[in-house]
């Protein structure tokens, strides 16, 4: 292990352009991947916000005996996807419009708003056909004459964020290949370089693993220096975004972790490609 | 007296350039000292590849200090290096290291605990006669001394068999009669030595074994140093018609 560790500074030592040139592009592809994970958790971040919002209301028909109104809500609250259900007055219908839209309060005056039974759905369960199902079901009540829940928000919303999903999975799964393949160019150099070194390792007795060791070694710090400057450069991309423009989230510390941990797994992946690669010639020789 | 190297029907040949060794059967026993004579090309390298397991037989097998040829896993090849010394003719010395941190290197990578490294460094370094130019580097050492310290570290893991490929090639007279003397005291210790030479003079004077080889045939084995000085007289003669070189000309590769 000491051996490992010192080969590894020897190494930097010796070629310290070849090992910075490898860290900093590891850092740029985890960078990359970085940036695109945080535009994901603030994509859903700012989902859970609007899912929070996502409700169905039933509007009732002119002059509903209060029993229908009941019988309306009650069927609501059978469900399981509803959190809650309650009936809003054309009154307050009217405050609450006033309230939240307080730039068109004159617009108002003399207005009367139907009255309508708010249905809100439990967190996991605003999914768009869970919302369907709700709104389907109650739409049978006599007592309703229509229901909305904004189903084309609800629908682009969810297909957004899947559209999200996907791309950023494609662009993670390159964007690793391509940081995989830096690695093992770098480590691959960094053997070619010291052939006549593993040649008498190999010759004298060392095993394929006390070869390949120092390398893999320094495929992991190289991994977890590029992630450490991939996070640093992250944040600072962060940073300035939540100053100028909107607020947005950043990793916390087990995504941070999980980020470097992936930087170490592709260094490790890269040079042992490499190495295998190489001894398997030596073999063949 | 026990061999520990046999060779039963060898034969090698490569999928380009066709045989290199051709149906060898020979055998070394425990603390013997064998010439392998023959020009270049005639499969000496091909033959030390071979004990090496650096390469495998095409045909028949090669046992070496109880590993077979036949058998040999690839993860056992390390053990099998461990029982073998090796030296060549161009040195193969790590130039950015001192003498004894070249030997002291192939006793780490074969995990040799820390505490035991530096006295034994310096008993090979005494061994080989080199004590006074532990801390040299190799451009700082004539090549008869870069070789003593190739055979140093060829002796750190104390092998059964001593493997010299052409160790005094670039080597001067005196020189050459220095390493061969130093190689025939590691010998008097109880190692086999196996020293490829095409120097006809060294194995006349020495007046031991010797195999030479001829095209990858064994076409001499004993110790009758005139025959082989007529041999290769008449061979060399012969040398007008042109031969197709072994791939084998190459230095020996781990």
């Amino acid at each position: 292990m000491r051996l490992a560790l010192r080969e590894v500074m020897l190494a930097f030592r010796r070629a310290p352009v070849l090992a910075i040139l490898s860290i900093t592009t590891i850092a740029f592809s985890l960078f990359a991947f970085g940036l695109f994970g945080l535009v994901a958790i603030n994509i859903r971040s700012a989902l859970r916000e609007i899912e929070d919002r996502v409700e169905v209301r039933a509007f009732l028909v002119d002059g509903a005996s209060s029993e229908a109104v009941e019988e309306v809500i009650k069927a609501a609250l059978r469900m399981p996807q509803v959190a809650s259900a309650g009936y809003v007055s054309p009154d307050s219908a009217l405050q609450r419009a006033r309230a939240e839209l307080s730039e068109f309060r004159d617009v108002y005056d003399g207005t009367v708003l139907p009255q309508s039974v708010e249905v809100r759905l439990k967190p996991d369960l605003r999914d768009p056909d869970k919302v369907r199902e709700v709104s389907n079901s109650l739409a049978v009540f006599p007592a309703v004459e229509d229901v909305r829940y904004g189903r084309e928000w609800v629908e682009k919303l969810y297909r957004l964020r899947t559209i999200a999903g996907f791309v950023g999975m494609g662009l993670g799964l390159v964007l690793a290949l391509v940081a995989t393949i830096i690695i093992g160019a770098t480590i691959r150099m960094a053997i070619l370089a010291r052939t006549r070194e593993i040649e008498i390792m190999r010759l004298v007795g060392a095993t394929n693993g006390f070869v390949r060791f120092p390398y893999l070694i320094d495929g992991v710090m190289k991994g977890v220096l590029g992630g450490v400057v991939a996070t640093a450069l992250a944040w600072g991309a962060n940073t300035i975004v939540s100053r100028n423009l909107v607020a947005t989230q950043f990793f916390d510390s087990r995504q941070i972790a999980l980020g470097i941990l992936a930087g170490a797994l592709l260094g490790l992946v890269g040079s042992w490609i490499s190495v295998g690669r190489h001894l398997r010639q030596v073999w063949r020789d | 007296m026990a061999g520990i190297l046999r060779f039963a029907k060898v034969t090698k040949e490569y999928p380009r350039s066709g045989v290199a060794i051709k149906d060898l059967s020979f055998e070394v026993n425990k603390g013997e000292f064998v010439f392998l004579a023959g020009h270049s090309g005639a499969g000496k390298s091909t033959l030390l590849k071979l004990i090496t397991m650096a390469e495998r037989p095409t045909s028949g097998e090669v046992r070496v200090s109880g590993y077979s040829s036949a058998t040999l896993k690839p993860r056992e090849l390390p053990q099998l290096r461990r029982r073998l010394g090796i030296v060549f003719q161009d040195f193969r010395l790590l130039p950015d290291r001192t003498a004894e941190q070249n030997i002291a290197f192939a006793l780490e990578v074969i995990g040799t605990p820390r505490a035991n490294i530096g006295p034994r460094v310096s008993r090979l370094l005494t061994q080989v006669g080199l004590a006074s130019k532990a801390t040299s580097f190799p451009h700082e050492l004539s090549g008869g001394e870069q070789q003593r310290v190739a055979i140093a570290r060829a002796l750190a893991n104390d092998p059964f068999i001593l493997l010299a490929d052409e160790p005094t090639g670039n080597l001067d007279d005196r020189a050459t009669h220095a390493i061969y003397l130093l190689l025939r005291d590691i010998n008097a210790s109880g190692t086999a030595v196996i020293m490829a030479t095409h120097d006809v003079a060294l194995i006349q004077r020495a007046g031991m074994r010797f195999l030479e080889l001829d095209q990858g045939e064994l076409v001499f084995d004993g110790t009758d140093a005139a025959r082989l000085m007529a041999d290769l007289r008449g061979r060399r003669r012969n040398d007008a018609t042109p031969r197709v070189p072994h791939p084998d000309a190459a230095a020996v590769q781990p």
